[in-house]
């Protein structure tokens, strides 16, 4: 069975179609599930929201299936690969990993391709099956003088491969190290001798090179693995040693963002390994990131509305629909559209309407063009920036969150599991500004017709809900001492902000510190924050404040979960069926507008 | 650091059976770098001319290739301005059971045949696959003008 028959089937919960074999795989699929659940699971049980994360063992529409595996995982699969292959062809372990590895692990091919021609595929692999031709270490003979170092001392150590072609052992060593730690070799590591295709097989190796160039060979051989591998990619994150198994193909990257979360935490995208990107799709990605990495937009704007005065270069600024320019520090007068002296034109006028004519309304309705693409682009980008800006001031709202969350086990009898909404709210708060961002790339993209109305309905709630829940929490928890001081803070640093244009706080991205110290003039009058330690009387009000602020959160978190699985399903429902239709060539990046 | 038997012992016998048409000298104060004449092969464009070569074993020979380098120009698809040459065993495909015999023995065949379909000079390539015959009379004439001695 081929990789490619599984193309089709990645939504599929039954991964039988695999290709690899089905029985020896879904035991370690197995543990991989069991596994996952522990990473995510960290909130107690019994705090009274658990409909708000129950529901992630269901795979939603937007979703796709993957698995995590580790280098353990990985080692453990070839192996019993390996076993099977050398079962069924009867041969040594190590002839068997030599020949998957010529067929890029391809067991099915392999063996069908074997039964035809043994020999063949062999001496391709550079493999000799006959038990009896093993490499042999043995001592030199007489006459005998190693090609490498020349040496042709009395019993020498060396060693062969099934070639025949002998050499010293320790000449041997040295070539494996080069070939495994300077070249970076594994798989086809070919016997010394000039054109001579025997490879030399791992048990071979083993014999000859020390334990940390064996340890480097072996990730090598993973490596490419790996790397041979269409369905698996090495997790993205930092120093992750994940790789992840999707069967999304590259062709069907235009209908499905294939977002993989690995146990390390990070949330990538298969299919281009960019961090996830939902709702939008790799190519539109990548062009919006091109788009917005060239700055050239701005230039364009600048040529779009303005012009220098020919006299003093003050830069003039054209609002009317008028030719008859005056420059307003040096009265310079002008005709916009062929730059020239006003006084030229008078009673030739017509000669310059006319005679440019075409030019000129082909420049102006290019400047008209250009000014009007630019305002569109500028629409989007303002918005996508206000979320990438707020979603680095993630760290600061963390850090308030979890002083918050010790304010609150410290005035009320609230312990620390319960007050892990707070932290679970700003995970999911983060969470959705990322679809936020990626959601005006998206529309960017999008001709202007009813289907994108209904996407910038979505959107719009998409995001009064992220506004709302930022909103409550940064709001101070009423008697909770030192919650008034933090919202004294974010006042000053709108997370959120309207979603249009950056945030004022781009000047302080780190934030106060959150000592009291840090108090400005009108923190103090911040009610709450004066207030004497609670009385025993006041304490009962305090603890049902904290249920009701409690309540409130998971209740805006829920929404805005809700909202985010609304957009992110019509999204990915609509790309399956085509409904969305693009303003862009997705082969050449050219938008018309 | 000592100059290990290998080279000792690979020098001595190059010196003493040198092959036909190539000859390789050790500098006096860097016995790691020759000198190195080949002479063009007979019925090729580059007959009668004498191109020099330096000639490096770096300090990991025999696992890693010399490094061979032309320094007379020559017009040829697989060597470029600089005098680099385009040449299999002297990358991926070198075995340190090779010798520097061998690798000069392989750039004389090179000169005898060219290979345009794996050029380092793409322009030289260009020529020659587009016009041999001029190609090689470009060759000759560079072989005239600058590997005479
Ligand atoms: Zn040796
Ligand atoms: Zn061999
Ligand atoms: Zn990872
Ligand atoms: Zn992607
Ligand atoms: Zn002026
Ligand atoms: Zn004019």
């Amino acid at each position: 069975m081929s990789a490619m028959d599984h193309d089709d089937d990645y939504m599929n919960e039954d991964d039988d179609g695999d290709d690899y074999t089905q029985d020896t795989q879904e035991s370690w699929m197995d543990q991989d599930d069991d596994d996952d659940e522990d990473v995510e699971e960290d909130f107690g049980a019994g705090d009274g929201f658990e409909p708000v994360v129950a529901d992630r063992d269901i795979k939603k529409g937007y979703q796709v299936e993957f698995e995590v595996h580790s280098i353990d995982d990985i080692v453990a699969f070839q192996t019993q690969e390996v076993a099977h292959v050398a079962g069924i062809l009867g041969c040594r372990p190590e002839h068997a990993a030599t020949l998957l590895r010529a067929f890029k692990w391809n067991k099915e091919r392999l063996i069908e391709r074997y039964m035809e021609n043994p020999e063949d595929v062999a001496n391709q692999a550079g493999v000799v099956m006959d038990a009896d031709k093993q490499a042999v270490f043995s001592k030199s003979a007489d006459g005998f003088e190693c090609q490498i170092c020349y040496t042709d001392d009395d019993d020498l150590d060396t060693v062969a491969l099934h070639c025949g072609h002998r050499f010293h052992t320790e000449c041997y060593a040295h070539y494996l190290q080069q070939k495994i730690c300077e070249e970076g070799e594994s798989r086809r590591i070919q016997c010394c001798q000039s054109k001579c295709t025997a490879i030399v097989d791992e048990a071979t190796i083993e014999k000859l090179v020390p334990p940390d160039v064996l340890t480097r060979y072996r990730m090598l051989l993973i490596r490419t693995y790996v790397d041979d591998s269409v369905h698996l990619k090495w997790c993205p994150g930092p120093d992750c040693e994940y790789a992840i198994k999707c069967h999304v193909p590259q062709n069907q990257l235009q209908e499905v963002v294939p977002t993989v979360r690995c146990k390390c935490g990070f949330t990538s995208c298969f299919g281009c390994g960019l961090d996830d990107h939902q709702p939008c799709i790799c190519i539109l990605v990548k062009f919006w990131l091109k788009k917005c990495a060239d700055d050239s937009e701005t230039a364009n704007w600048i040529s779009a509305n303005t012009k220098e005065c020919l006299k003093c270069q003050t830069t003039i600024e054209k609002n009317g629909g008028c030719n008859h320019m005056t420059c307003k520090k040096c009265k310079y007068e002008f005709c916009w559209v062929c730059a020239g002296p006003w006084s030229d034109h008078g009673t030739a006028w017509y000669s310059c309407n006319r005679w440019e004519e075409k030019a000129s309304v082909e420049a102006r309705d290019s400047q008209a063009r250009s000014r009007k693409a630019l305002e569109r682009y500028l629409h989007y980008y303002n918005r996508y920036a206000n979320h990438i800006q707020s979603a680095k001031l993630s760290s600061v709202l963390l850090q308030k969150t979890a002083a918050k969350m010790e304010a609150l086990q410290s005035t009320s009898t609230l312990s620390w599991i319960e007050v892990q909404f707070l932290r679970k709210a700003c995970d999911v708060l983060l969470e959705a500004r990322m679809t936020m961002k990626w959601t005006y790339a998206f529309a960017y993209f999008l001709k202007h017709d009813n289907m994108r109305d209904l996407f910038e309905d979505n959107q719009r709630d998409l995001e009064m809900a992220v506004e709302n829940l930022n909103e409550l929490l940064e709001r101070p928890i009423p008697g909770v001492e030192g919650t008034g001081t933090l919202s004294t803070q974010n006042s000053s640093m709108s997370l959120g902000g309207g979603g249009v244009g950056i945030p004022t706080t781009a000047s302080d991205p780190r934030g106060a510190p959150l000592s009291p110290l840090s108090k400005d003039i009108s923190s103090a009058s911040i009610p709450g924050t004066a207030t004497p330690p609670p009385a025993a009387g006041a304490a009962v009000s305090v603890e049902e404040g904290i249920r009701v602020l409690r309540q409130q959160v998971l209740d805006k978190m829920g929404y805005l979960k809700t909202r985010r699985e609304v957009l992110l399903t019509d999204t990915a429902q609509g790309l399956r069926e085509h409904r969305w239709m693009l303003n862009v060539d997705l082969k050449t990046g050219v938008v018309n507008e | 650091m000592a100059l290990p038997k290998r080279i000792i012992k690979e020098t001595e016998r190059l010196m003493a059976e040198p092959a036909p048409g190539i000859q390789a000298i050790p500098h006096d104060d860097n016995l790691r770098y020759f000198d190195v004449i080949i002479s063009g092969p007979a019925q090729s464009p580059f007959e009668g001319g004498d191109f020099k070569l330096e000639l490096f074993l770096p300090e990991e020979y025999p696992m890693a290739p010399p490094k061979v380098r032309f320094l007379t120009k020559i017009y040829h698809p697989n060597i470029d301005k600089l005098g680099r040459i385009c040449l299999d065993i002297l990358k991926d495909k070198w075995s340190p059971a090779l010798q520097i015999r061998t690798v000069l023995l392989s750039i004389q065949a090179l000169l005898s045949a060219p290979n345009p379909d794996d050029p380092l000079a793409n322009d030289v390539a260009q020529h020659w696959k587009e016009n041999e015959q001029d190609a090689i009379k470009t060759a000759r004439q560079w072989t005239a003008q600058y590997a005479h001695a």
